[in-house]
């Protein structure tokens, strides 16, 4: 029998196996960060344990950090003291650190692939559920809690149960204005955000090996937004052309044996998943989350619908009355005050371009405050060379410094309460970028142009 | 961790669905780097309006339910990582969380803090569901051994991992575990080619 992708690079990580079918599995790269880590580094501590193989660790402060004048102070104690502890601890255990001001800083999922760390192939865990973005390179790669975070610091490894495999393929071609985040809400909104859990996804087909290593990554970002561990595309040329030249990455005659290993991994003809789901590419069109979970989404001209699927209609109700809409309301013409890009999902250059690219020579709605927020200092440094800071802050965005910012409302980047913010971010949840703030999951195309239109339009008529 | 047996107790209904761990505990307060206190301010915009004030029609500030034993829709936990929901359910004091659904995150998570997720069927919870808000002194006794939720005369079996059993059962907890068996990790990296 075949293996699935997912199969040959969980198989090799198993150190060893033990009763009630728990894997002990191995673990090739431990991102941290402020937030997740402190109370980790604490357990080690008072267990007098050391790091087991700090080599292997990479830590950065992205969550609970400002976005202006990174340069002085953080003016919030409590947030200047979780960052400066992870200065502290990544000193005294000699961890390799990108603190604030590094050219390598950033969003912990986009510093990874950026610079090289992120491989085919390799197991790859962090303290946040959004690590399952460096599955695009075939990699194995979950957000785990500080327990395990703590377990991984002390053994390199981690117990853990097989998931089952799943697969979506999308065969065909994007239609125009159809970006890598209208893929994913729109395979969400199908199979609800409790679909996958319990699964490992594979994405597939000609509609994504048809897409960039960011727009892969922005898709394997979202698998959690439906309950799946993880997700990950087989690595292919566009793989190993991103990966090639970057700091971390192996080079010269270590590239080519590495080459080599990486061809091997896709899944067998012959492998049998657990779970597969078919859809067509040209039957997605630009997408917009109206409800309080990821998968309450539809297409941008479609109407909120009057019910959601099984779930229950009191929960369904309570969402739409948060998030001031009725059912079988249509979106297009609403008035929106607050427009994010940035976040794991869609903060790398390429979703900078597009925004650039569309706002050129245009100028954002009056009442519409836009903030833009590359995923890392390499994003930001690349964005003024291209000469994107001047086109954005002439169309009125403000461009911030690298961080997480308004996507989880840490720092006091926040959408205040009752406003609506069209966002480029992963999670909807109520008060999920401010109390009382209600998001609108879209694509960064949808956001450019709702910035500019001041309202939620039918974008097609706004494409050449 | 603390050893985990039988839990005998009142419970606290919540039925919404898809309760993600931003409500259990919204990002603002994950500033903390101990794991103390996080039960302040656990579902914290749903049980305090913005002036802080308890809001009535939250069922924690309800004085008819109380208990150790939270009650909720399908799909708990769903969304963020962070511990610091596990943390905070169980500084406020929950021992239990039942539900139909767990997201997987928050249910390892749950474990490894002695807080226990037991998944029963739709119909179970909302029988269980309908008998706390029914009459709220309704007693629900879960018993890890025999791995079974009852009140009244209901009875369900639910499942839970053998190794995490033994673990929840006698204090252990992973760490304890891996460290014992750093000889063959080592013998791993040695052997295994990881790149």
């Amino acid at each position: 029998m075949g293996k699935t992708l997912f199969d040959k690079v969980w198989d090799a990580h198993i150190v060893h196996q033990i009763e009630g079918g728990l894997d002990v599995l191995y673990i090739d790269r431990h991102l941290i960060h402020e937030v997740t880590s402190p109370q980790a580094f604490e357990e080690l501590k008072e267990r007098d344990l050391p790091l087991f193989r700090k080599e292997k660790m990479v830590a950065t402060p992205d969550h609970n950090i400002p976005t202006k004048n990174q340069h002085l102070p953080i003016k919030d104690a409590l947030s200047k003291h979780q960052v400066d502890t992870l200065l502290k601890n990544c000193e005294e255990q000699g961890v390799e650190l990108y603190g604030l001001g590094h050219p390598f800083q950033g969003i912990v999922h986009v510093i990874g692939p950026e610079l090289g760390i992120t491989l085919p192939g390799r197991t790859m865990v962090c303290g946040d559920s959004h690590t399952s973005t460096h599955g695009a390179f075939g990699a194995i790669a979950f957000g785990i809690g500080t327990s395990q975070v703590a377990q991984v610091m002390a053994s390199q490894c981690l117990l853990q149960a097989k998931p089952k495999t799943m697969r979506i393929t999308i065969n065909g071609e994007l239609k125009q204005g159809v970006l890598a985040k209208d893929v994913i809400l729109y395979i969400i909104s199908k199979l609800t955000a409790a679909g996958g859990t319990g699964y490992f996804v594979e994405y597939a087909g000609s509609a994504i090996e048809a897409l960039s290593m960011e727009a892969r990554m922005t898709i394997c970002n979202m698998s959690i937004e439906m309950g799946a561990r993880g997700g990950m595309i087989a690595p292919d040329q566009v793989t190993f052309d991103y990966i090639k030249g970057r700091e971390f990455a192996p080079k010269g005659e270590e590239f080519e044996k590495a080459l080599d290993f990486w061809r091997t991994l896709y899944s067998d003809q012959e492998a049998v998943f657990d779970k597969e789901y078919n859809f067509s590419a040209e039957d997605i069109a630009p997408m917009i989350t109206y409800g309080t979970n990821p998968g309450m989404g539809i297409k941008i001209t479609e109407n909120v619908p009057q019910h959601l699927g099984n779930g229950s209609q009191d929960s369904f109700l309570k969402s739409l009355s948060y998030m001031g809409l009725e059912p079988g309301e249509s979106l297009l013409g609403k008035e929106i005050n607050h427009v994010f890009i940035g976040s794991c999902t869609n903060s790398r250059i390429e979703d900078l371009r597009i925004v650039a690219d569309y706002v050129k020579g245009k100028r954002k709605a009056k009442h519409v405050s836009a903030m833009i927020v590359p995923g890392s200092k390499q994003v930001e440094t690349q964005a003024k060379a291209e000469g994107l800071d001047q086109v954005l802050a002439a169309a009125g965005f403000e461009l911030r410094e690298p961080g997480c910012s308004a996507c989880l409302g840490m720092n006091e980047d926040k959408v205040p309460a009752g406003a609506y913010c069209v966002s480029t971010s992963n999670r909807n949840f109520e008060g999920r970028q401010g109390p009382g703030a209600r998001t609108l999951l879209a694509s960064p195309l949808v956001a450019a142009i709702t910035a500019v239109e001041g309202k939620i339009v039918d974008i097609t008529a706004h494409l050449n | 961790m603390e050893k985990f047996d039988k839990v005998i107790s009142t419970a606290v209904p919540l039925p919404n669905e898809d309760i993600d761990t931003d409500q259990i505990i919204p990002a603002r307060f994950l500033k903390a780097t101990s794991k103390e206190g996080f039960g302040e301010n656990l579902f914290r915009d749903w049980r305090f309006d913005k002036d802080n004030s308890a809001k009535k029609d939250f069922v924690l500030n309800d004085s008819t339910y109380s208990g150790s034993i939270l009650v909720a829709g399908r799909n708990f936990g769903c969304g963020s990582s962070r511990e610091h929901a596990a943390w905070a359910l169980a500084d406020y004091g929950f021992k239990v969380v039942v539900s139909s659904f767990f997201a997987d995150i928050f249910k390892g998570n749950a474990l490894n803090n002695g807080l226990l997720p037991v998944q029963v069927s739709d119909a179970f919870l909302a029988k269980l569901i309908g008998a706390i808000q029914t009459d709220p002194s309704t007693d629900c006794t879960v018993d890890l051994n025999d791995q079974t939720i009852s009140f009244d005369d209901h009875q369900e079996h639910f499942e839970v991992n053998s190794y995490k059993k033994e673990c929840l059962l006698n204090g252990y907890d992973d760490i304890d575990y891996l460290v014992s068996i750093k000889d063959k990790i080592t013998a791993f990296e040695r052997e295994a080619i990881t790149i």
